[in-house]
């Protein structure tokens, strides 16, 4: 009765799932020219750090301002597989070192780092993607966690860490290409990943990704372990006295909220061709908890629709009106505070949802639906 | 001096020292299996601070706390519950998003690391052992009900069984009749000496009445140290304890 | 790297070295004061109080502006007024953003830091469409340029001194406003129990309000006194704002004391490294070591130790 039919998924959460897929699979791509679908397929990148987000701040209380650090790093390293690659020694013969980074050939370096050598295989590449942001969330987490640093200290924390991962990065032009970053990626496998049919494939992998960080992120949260990241938020003293080590909760969403971040990283370097300091520091790891925000900070796929909503604005209001985006955005970041705390998907929750079901209960006469109903609200959360 | 092993939990010299301020001073007392003990004490006396202490929310300065022979000042809380130490808080502490089923299934003792929680399911036992604690508890009605709507009394009830499903050996109560009504107040006083039949239990309360319904023996706080010790009638006639009370 | 020095300028470099120091600490401790008031004695976390500083170096900007061009004559003391004119603007704007924005989220700390970020990136975009993309100077008057020769090799600058001394002066105020007036113990009550404070005809609405505006109004006089040191751009308020954090913090939220020793060894670290190492790894290194020291002490330098 509590759940009916699947105890991961509710009626409301499959319709959600499929319209998303609908739309990410079938609406976007047969609607939209190449060049716009590859910039949707970017926007849709900033959703995997929504999501995270969402199991991190929305269900655990858990506020991270360094979210950029983690799609920074997996982009990083996905674009330093690509720049190998596209620095061959044949490619790049006109330099004084040939078969280095040109960066690195312009800020007289002589050989390639030690560090960027197994960046040379695509494999290493991929399981870096992963494994690099996550053990570095994982140990940011257990420093703070375990010491019981949550809150407002987390959030400053986590945004200094994110300024000195851009400061460094930036300070050490010749290792890491500096402000513009790795630019001029071109091929994967010999596949050139700056053509149209790649451009079409990218978005339809990166869409796949997207939904198995959902159905990831919707078995977090309606498992157990998801019911105690509200308990936490709300009473975490009561947790710790119902018998649970709480850092581990908190370090084990970090980590999975830094793994859906850089696996949007390392699709945004895929996509659009480059990845520098700029979707690393504040600002952008900022931006990121406001798309979750706007989308709603307790619903996974709101998290999805904010992102692409907002960055659908920020491309079109800063070509037509480049001087009102930031007022625009600011006014965002206050009204969605003050009056939509719950987002777009609260929105929906409180006057769409209930016209459908009111919809749907009428169709469907009234035999037994009345007890649909009660199990869809209690699921939707 | 050595914690005597026939006793559930010895305090010995336990002292906690806030900048300089000692809310808990050198303070000693021992609870056998299956006493119920009563601290009452007037306000600021550190009868809520003795239990923080004992179950970990508070480090203390210097002292020992032995439970069943395993010292609890070096363990982390959720390790000192599942040593068998239960703990109430003062206002009703329970998730208010959450239903009273998910409350309580929460406090169900397993799963309780990150895997065990995420492939926690909610098989049978879970169910049967859920329905029969919030039966106990006066909340089988209510069990699909988000804890946010339930009356302050309810969420103590709630807050009761989230202890009872652990199954701890020593239960802290702090002042767990607090804001109830009359009726809930006797309900709760029943229930309370129907739990504690077989296991300890620490108890502090403001209620004399209900203090004489559950106390084996009492213990009076004053200024963090203990004042009196001993049965209800014994405390009651303490001089010292009248002083405290009544006195200036 | 010394051996090309002899002892004499050793000694200079060394001794200038610790000035610019010096000048780093009064700069960082101007910029924390105000958000030690903020979010050390409030607890709100306001992500624009860079912009508050932007404002009051804007102010600035316009009262030279009108010296120069109204009362040249008198053009060499206009930064006195400027700086209370910049108290006063931003202190007003404090008032109002508190009062519309602020008080409706007294407990939600971190809605607090999602609304004044956005509160941050308007005044961002405010002062770009009415000052100008680029960065301002203000001419400062001429008795402030120049050096102070103190031996043949070591040399002070005027302005530097005017800065370290602004910082003394309003660290002392802020203390003798904070801990040593009735006004100060009121802020604290509010903060530690709002209800109870009520309760004994403390009005905290108004408490609040004049907290947050003079925190805001301190911000203003920081950055009217970087305008004496530097140039001031619409973002740049977001250079200041994780420095500016990192020093409370550091400090200790809750202690003025804890603000200024943080604010003396975060920077006395950051322009020793400077000199071995380029700026940023310096910076780099700096932060990070404030970052690690964090996590083992939480709590920051200077902490009480309360009964939960």
């Amino acid at each position: 009765m509590l759940l009916k039919g699947n105890r991961f998924f509710s009626t409301s959460d499959l319709v959600g799932f499929a319209i998303l897929a609908v739309l990410i699979f079938v609406i976007l791509p047969v609607g939209l020219d190449t060049f716009r679908l590859n910039l949707f397929g970017k926007y849709l990148t900033y959703a995997f750090v929504a999501i995270g987000l969402v199991l991190c701040w929305g269900a655990g209380g858990i506020l991270s301002l360094g979210q950029g650090v983690f799609f920074g790093l997996g982009g990083y390293c996905m674009a330093m597989f690509l720049k190998l690659e596209a620095s061959s020694p044949e490619a790049t013969k006109i330099q004084s070192t040939p078969g280095i980074p040109d960066f690195m050939d312009w800020n007289q370096l002589t050989e390639l780092p030690l560090w960027w050598e197994p960046f040379h295989s695509l494999t290493f590449s991929l399981f870096a993607v992963i494994v690099i942001p996550v053990v570095f969330a994982f140990i940011i987490g257990v420093a703070m966690f375990r010491r019981r640093v949550g809150g407002v200290y987390f959030a400053i924390i986590t945004q200094a860490i994110a300024a000195i991962l851009t400061i460094l990065i930036i300070g050490q032009q010749g290792y890491t290409g500096g402000v513009n970053g790795i630019t001029d990626l071109r091929t994967l496998k010999g596949w050139d990943i700056r053509t149209d049919d790649a451009k079409v494939l990218l978005y339809f992998v990166n869409g796949a990704l997207l939904f198995v960080c959902l159905f990831i992120a919707q078995l977090i949260r309606k498992s157990k372990l998801g019911r105690i990241l509200i308990a936490m938020r709300d009473q975490e003293d009561r947790v710790r006295f119902s018998g649970y080590d709480v850092a581990n909760f908190k370090i084990f969403v970090f980590c999975a909220g830094a793994a859906f971040s850089a696996v949007g990283g390392a699709m945004f370097t895929l996509q659009v061709g480059f990845m520098s300091p700029s979707f690393v520091g504040i600002v952008p790891s900022i931006e990121m908890v406001i798309f979750c925000a706007v989308g709603g900070r307790l619903s996974i796929i709101g998290a999805v629709y904010g992102a692409l909503l907002v960055n659908l604005a920020k491309t079109t209001f800063s070509e037509l009106f480049p001087e009102l985006w930031l007022l625009g955005l600011g006014a965002v970041f206050i009204a969605v505070v003050l009056a939509f705390p719950n987002g777009l998907a609260g929105l929906y929750k409180d006057h769409v949802e209930p016209r459908l079901l009111a919809l749907f209960k009428k169709k469907m006469g009234d035999d037994g639906s009345a007890e649909d109903f009660d199990a869809i609200k209690t699921a939707a959360e | 001096m050595n914690a005597r092993p026939d006793f559930l939990l010895s305090v010995e010299n336990l002292t906690v020292s806030f900048d300089g301020f000692k809310a808990v001073d050198g303070l000693s007392f021992y609870v056998e299996p299956n006493e119920c003990r009563v601290i009452i004490g007037p306000n600021g006396a550190g009868k809520t601070t003795v239990l923080d202490l004992i179950c970990g929310r508070t480090k203390a300065t210097e002292g020992k706390v032995e439970f069943k022979n395993q010292e609890l000042l070096k363990m982390r809380e959720d390790q000192i519950v599942h040593a068998g130490v239960g703990r109430k808080f003062q206002t009703p502490t329970v998730y208010e998003d959450l239903t009273v089923f998910e409350n309580l299934e929460i406090s169900y003792p397993k799963g309780h690391g990150v895997f065990g929680a995420l492939m926690f399911r909610r098989d049978d036992p879970v169910k049967t052992r859920i329905n029969e604690i919030a039966g106990e508890v006066f909340l089988d009605d209510l069990l699909h009900e988000k804890a946010a709507f339930l009356s302050h009394g309810q969420k103590q009830w709630l807050e009761i069984g989230m202890l009872l499903i652990q199954d701890p050996e020593l239960l802290m109560l702090d002042e767990p009749v607090a804001g109830m009504s009359v009726a809930e107040r006797k309900q709760t006083a029943e229930l309370l000496n129907r739990i504690i039949q077989d296991r300890s239990g620490i108890v502090i309360e403001h209620d004399m009445k209900f203090v004489e319904d559950i106390a084996t023996r009492v213990t009076v706080l004053h200024q963090g140290k203990v004042l009196s010790e001993g049965s209800m009638a014994h405390v009651q006639a303490d001089p010292k304890v009248i002083e405290v009370y009544l006195g200036h | 790297m010394f051996a090309d020095y002899t002892m004499g300028e050793l000694g200079a470099i060394f001794a200038m070295q610790g000035f610019a120091g010096l000048i780093l600490f009064s700069v960082f401790v101007l910029m924390a004061l105000g958000l030690a008031i903020i979010f050390g004695q409030m607890g709100v976390i306001n992500m624009a109080h860079g912009e508050f500083m932007i404002l009051g170096a804007n102010v600035t900007y316009l009262t030279s502006n009108l010296f120069a061009n109204y009362i040249p004559s008198l053009f060499s003391i206009y930064f006195f007024l400027a700086m209370i004119l910049a108290f006063f603007v931003t202190a007003a704007l404090g008032m109002l953003v508190e009062w519309s924005l602020i008080r409706h989220l007294y407990k939600r700390p971190l809605d607090t830091l999602l609304a004044t970020w956005g509160l941050s990136l308007i005044l961002q975009q405010v002062y770009r469409s009415v000052f100008g993309a680029r960065e301002v100077g203000v001419t400062i008057p001429e008795w402030m340029m120049g050096s102070l020769p103190l031996t043949d090799l070591i040399e002070i600058p005027i302005n530097g001194i005017f800065v370290m001394v602004l910082a003394v002066g309003i660290s002392t105020a802020v203390y003798i406003m904070m801990f040593r007036s009735s006004w100060g113990k009121q802020v604290r009550a509010v903060t530690q129990n709002r209800v109870m404070a009520g309760a004994v005809g403390i009005n905290t609405e108004r408490t609040d309000r004049l907290t947050f505006g003079i925190g805001c109004g301190v911000a203003g006089v920081a950055g009217s006194a970087f305008t004496m040191i530097g140039s001031t751009g619409p973002t740049a308020g977001q250079l200041y704002i994780v420095d500016t954090f990192l020093v409370v913090v550091f400090g200790g939220a809750a202690s003025l004391l804890g603000t200024i020793a943080s604010a003396f060894s975060i920077s006395q670290a950051q322009s020793i490294m400077e000199f071995f190492l380029s700026g940023s790894m310096a910076k780099v290194l700096t932060l990070l070591t404030v970052v690690g020291i964090l996590m083992l002490r939480p709590q920051g330098l200077f902490a009480l130790k309360l009964r939960k």
